[in-house]
């Protein structure tokens, strides 16, 4: 993480270019109406998740090389929490929300 | 004069050690802030339908209006990164300014939140109304309040740059910041995604 000094300028323009791309598609469908039903969502997620993926590559730098190994493991271990967490209560939710009907 | 060369490389280790042990352990903050995030969201996507007959997101949310903030935020970010740039190259000036340009653009951001949070309130569209408005006013301003003390904390970033210089210390902290802005990107990504496009819907 301390490798400030090796960054460039080239690195944080190129995420900057991806996210500007993948933050105008999922507004333009919505915004155009150019898409309806589940199909927005599943654009909108996938957009939303790579966009995670290229902050975190390109502007917070992680790699798999030199990210110390703990980061890296914290990283995935929130992950599967998140993915429980919210998932779960979810399903729960709306399964209750259901039944209820 | 070899022995204080020998002492000073040891102490120097010993810092090094210290402050990545403070990056790791603002690794784990960061990790325990989107677990909360998470639960925010998923509590919003829960109560997300429930306007209990007052106004609704469709109503409510103006796209532009989230564009804008949107672009204030990922451009702070990419300012973010330019000072972190200066620094490595060691320019303590033009981390500075670079700095105050990430914290005009995120207080920029913050005023369009504060603007969009009392016409909602003035429009009868406050965090009391229904469950929907409780859980949307608790996500955003969860972020909002995050924004607000990253801008605190850019202006201390400031006087330490001005007063101390780019000392390891200083350039740990200012890495340690960049990852929390950054992080506060990635919420705002989820935020549009999940709150404001699918409310427009």
């Amino acid at each position: 993480m301390t490798h400030f000094e090796d960054r460039s300028l080239a690195t944080y323009l190129t995420g900057f270019a991806l996210a500007i791309v993948l933050t105008a598609i999922p507004f333009a469908l919505v915004w155009g109406g150019l898409l309806t039903g589940p199909a927005v969502y599943a654009v909108i997620a996938v957009a939303a998740v790579v966009q995670v993926l290229v902050h975190l590559v390109f502007f917070l730098h992680i790699d798999l090389r030199s990210t110390p190994v703990e980061n890296l493991f914290f990283l995935a271990f929130a992950a599967v929490l998140l993915f429980i967490m919210v998932g779960g209560s979810l399903w729960i939710m709306f399964d209750l929300h259901h039944r209820m009907m | 004069m070899a022995d204080t060369s020998v002492s000073l490389s040891i102490l120097e280790e010993e810092e090094k050690k210290s402050l990545e042990a403070r990056e790791f352990g603002f690794w784990v903050y960061l990790m325990s802030d989107a677990v909360i995030f998470a639960l925010l969201f998923a509590t919003y996507v829960v109560l997300s339908g429930n306007s209990a007959a007052g106004p609704t997101s469709r109503e409510l949310f103006d796209l532009g209006h989230t564009a804008g903030e949107t672009a204030l935020l990922l451009l702070s970010s990419l300012t973010f990164g330019v000072a972190t740039i200066a620094m490595g190259q060691g320019h303590a000036g033009r981390v500075v300014q670079w700095l105050i340009l990430t914290l005009l653009l995120g207080l920029g951001f913050i005023a369009m939140e504060v603007w969009e949070f009392s016409s909602m309130t003035r429009q009868g569209a406050g965090p009391g109304t229904s469950g929907f408005l409780s859980a949307f006013f608790t996500l955003i301003g969860t972020h909002g309040l995050h924004v607000t003390l990253g801008a605190v904390g850019i202006c201390v970033m400031i006087g330490q740059v001005l007063v101390k210089g780019l000392t390891l210390p200083v350039r740990s902290r200012m890495m340690r910041l960049g990852l929390f802005w950054h992080f506060l990107d990635i919420v705002w990504i989820g935020i549009f995604s999940v709150v404001y496009l699918p409310g427009v819907m």
